[in-house]
């Protein structure tokens, strides 16, 4: 396998890069993303969302974040006399690990990536649902009926939605005829819609990115599919009793799993690093000087990786963007039409969704 | 264990002992389940304040729900016999705080019947455009709340832009954007500011401009279809057997409106419409609140054009006292029908003021409407069968 940017000669000191690099991106991206979700809903709402806390001068609310996990630090930290206190205690750990963990296989730019993992969606996408356990866990030892009841909400929303997220990303794996995630970035470079036309799999899968970004919704507890911590029906479900920075790791974790799945959504349906289908940002930037009569230019490797990153980073709060869109517009749907659309809706499209692809896949 | 818990489900009540324990068991066949008992509020963010709502769940079904008021009870009825007539105003003013002016309206009524006055035409007026407003104003607080309990949080945010305009409206003419106090026995505090009536017209285009806005944001959403229709279905009989009235009444069909049976102020000159509903459920509950905005404005239109120049008030005795007697006056509040029985033995005091507060109806249907709806539509039926709490507990 093609070693990555981050692939030293030494390999203790290229696990230290990896892992360095990771927890930076790990403890910031969710931090990009929350302060999204502030002002893009606020300016959706008529309102201005954050304005003071800033970073130096840079003022509009770009300092929130950090503010408020300064506040969550200092808040004390309860634990309910009648909850299960080592459950109680590891549980947000549970639910924030994971995320932590499949960023290690996303390919966010050429070379840029952890590990390469042969079966890359395999593992993104078995790793990412064990943090509903840390939603149980925390439901469970909470020892609060409402926190119970949004726990098990969300166990019946994660058997629900998991099944079309992976139909979804099946039907990609199919086409790609590859599990590794840098791999279908690779196929769909080359991929042609009827052997002409660049595209990436978005337009062939219109069907199974819909199955996915909806069940990913699903899976994060994102309005319209809230009911989980549906804070007018079960107050905050199971994060009820948590305060202080237990509390603020649900909410990273929440925000981290935004990014994650947007992530994953990127690589499987939308090109992953590629500026157009097919075309990488350093041949962008040759074509159009080109034209001018320049270059063509010799990027380093490091720079087109970081130039790759800056357009995966843009597809990903793209997603992103969305999903807090949905949260402004979207009441909350009930449970029981929850598990309605799921079952008989986006599972037989789901399966139906292979089929075609397979067809098409053999015959096209 | 079964007989203690089987006793249990014959004798627990609210907030009394045994409470909060696990009631009730049901035999599935295989699986033997027990419904859990939970206390709704008074502490939560779903009740408007502090009802408690005690419910016994079969998994995400209510087998029974109880409401329990008086968290906020303050003692109105008795306080207002300790209290003249125009300070009466101030306090009633607040049991219900969001339908402020119609509630002084009740009682200045009571008062001015009692006493044989005449009220001049530009107080009635006032009364009548007064009176529209603040019925938007509550109208408008619902539309947002509704939304927000469904889940959707930008209908709060619209309507409390329209909201904030309006109460600059109310405030320039009554001093207060909450307890407006701008009624007196004999018409209102004082004359209109300059300029009130041209805001008025240019307010108008502004909520009709939002109620459009809401439609749009609302009526177009399959999950808020999804949410509301047939949910929670109020049958015309049980609404009035219960004494609803009000918007969640007129949802049924009933087209029931103090405002037209029993015209007050100048009701009786006016053309007002009375918007009625099919089904009586969440989503016609909603609707009557936009259509009542919408009838409102068509009132405050036509006000605007029959509002005469004249005397606002009339000149009072140094102490107001009522009759002997009693006199049982209703108005069309925003939340329904809102009655004061006034009895008084010729004092500066009333001897007894009896409110008959539309919320406190509205809310003794609830265990009929919540018995087997799942607990997320309880929030659905919550939210439309408007309520204020203050007004329950008075």
């Amino acid at each position: 396998m093609e070693p990555g940017l981050l692939d030293l000669a030494s390999v203790g000191w290229s696990i230290a890069l990896k892992l360095g690099l990771l927890v930076g991106f790990f403890l910031t991206a969710p931090l990009v993303a929350g302060y999204m979700e502030h002002k893009v809903l606020a300016h959706q709402q008529d309102r201005l969302g954050p304005m003071e806390a800033g970073i130096g001068p840079i003022k509009h609310g770009v300092g929130q974040l950090v503010a408020d996990g300064a506040k969550f630090i200092q808040k004390e930290d309860i634990v309910p006399a009648a909850a299960d206190k080592w459950v109680f205690s590891l549980a947000p750990g549970v639910a924030l690990v994971p995320g932590l963990v499949v960023m290690l296989v996303l390919p966010l730019g050429p070379g840029l990536f952890g590990e390469n993992l042969n079966a890359g969606v395999f593992f993104a996408l078995a790793v990412s649902s064990v943090s509903v356990l840390g939603v149980l866990m925390a439901a469970w030892s909470s020892a609060n009926k409402f926190s119970l009841m949004g726990g098990i909400r969300a166990a019946a929303q994660l058997i629900a939605y998991e099944l079309p997220l992976v139909l979804g990303a099946a039907a990609v794996v199919l086409q790609a005829g590859t599990l590794s995630l840098v791999g279908i970035i690779d196929a769909q470079a080359t991929f042609r819609v009827f052997d002409i036309v660049p595209m990436w799999f978005v337009l062939p899968h219109a069907v199974g990115f819909l199955l996915f970004f909806v069940a990913a919704l699903a899976e994060l507890n994102r309005p319209p599919f809230d009911m989980p911590i549906a804070d007018s029906e079960i107050i905050f479900g199971h994060m009820t009793e948590y305060t202080g920075i237990k509390y603020a790791f649900f909410m990273l974790a929440e925000y981290a799993g935004m990014v994650v799945l947007s992530a994953i959504a990127t690589v499987l349906f939308l090109g992953g690093w590629y500026a157009l289908p097919g075309v990488t940002v350093p041949e962008l930037i040759n074509g159009v000087v080109g034209v001018f009569g320049f270059g063509p230019y010799g990027f380093h490797p490091v720079v087109t990786g970081l130039l790759g990153f800056g357009v995966t980073m843009g597809k990903v709060l793209a997603l992103v963007f969305v999903m807090i869109w949905f949260r402004a517009t979207f009441p909350r749907l009930r449970e029981d039409q929850l598990q309605r659309m799921s079952w008989l809706i986006l599972i037989p499209l789901g399966l139906l969704n292979i089929v075609v692809i397979a067809i098409a896949k053999v015959f096209g | 264990m079964t007989d203690t818990l089987s006793e249990r489900d014959t004798g627990v009540l609210p907030g009394g002992p045994g409470e909060g324990v696990i009631v009730n068991v049901r035999d599935g066949g295989d699986i033997v389940t027990q419904d859990m008992n939970l206390n709704i509020g008074p502490q939560h963010p779903a009740t408007h304040g502090v009802l408690r709502v005690v419910i016994d769940l079969d998994g995400e079904k209510i087998s029974r729900a109880t409401p329990v008021i008086g968290y906020m009870h303050r003692g109105f009825e008795k306080l207002a016999e300790a209290r003249d007539y125009r300070q009466i105003i101030a306090l009633v003013n607040r049991h219900d705080w969001l339908s402020a002016f119609n509630n002084e309206l009740g009682v200045c009524m009571s008062v001015e019947t009692m006493m044989e006055m005449e009220v001049p035409d530009r107080a009635q007026w006032i009364r009548v455009i007064m009176c529209e407003w603040n019925r938007i104003l509550n109208h408008l607080m619902f539309v947002g709340s509704f939304g927000l309990e469904l889940g959707a949080i930008t209908p709060l945010f619209f309507a409390f832009r329209e909201r904030e305009d309006v109460q600059h409206l109310m405030e320039s003419a009554t001093g207060g954007r909450l307890h407006f106090a701008y009624n007196r026995v004999g018409g209102v505090k004082e004359d209109l500011p300059a300029g009130f009536l041209q805001a008025s017209t240019k307010m108008i285009k502004v909520i009709r401009q939002g109620t459009t806005q809401y439609r749009d944001l609302l009526f177009g959403n399959e999950i808020f279809m999804a949410r509301t229709k047939g949910v929670g279905v109020l049958p015309p009989d049980v609404a009035m057997e219960f004494g609803v009235t009000g918007p969640t009444l007129q949802a049924t069909g009933v087209a029931e409106d103090s405002r037209v049976s029993q015209p007050y102020a100048k009701y009786g000159e006016l053309d007002v419409p009375v918007p009625v509903g099919t089904n009586g459920d969440s989503y016609d509950r909603f609707v009557m609140l936009l259509e009542r905005i919408d009838a409102s404005t068509y009132i405050i239109d036509q006000a605007l054009e029959g509002i005469t120049a004249g005397a606002c008030n009339v000149k009072l005795p140094k102490i107001v006292k009522a009759p002997e007697g009693e006199i049982y006056t209703r108005t069309e509040a925003p939340l329904g029908q809102l009655g004061y029985y006034l009895v008084s033995d010729g004092k500066k005091n009333p001897w007894r003021l009896k409110m008959r507060t539309p919320s406190f109806y509205n809310v003794s249907m609830m265990s009929y409407l919540l018995q087997d709806a799942l607990l997320s539509d309880m929030i659905a039926i919550l939210g439309s069968v408007f309520f204020v709490v203050g007004d329950v507990d008075r």
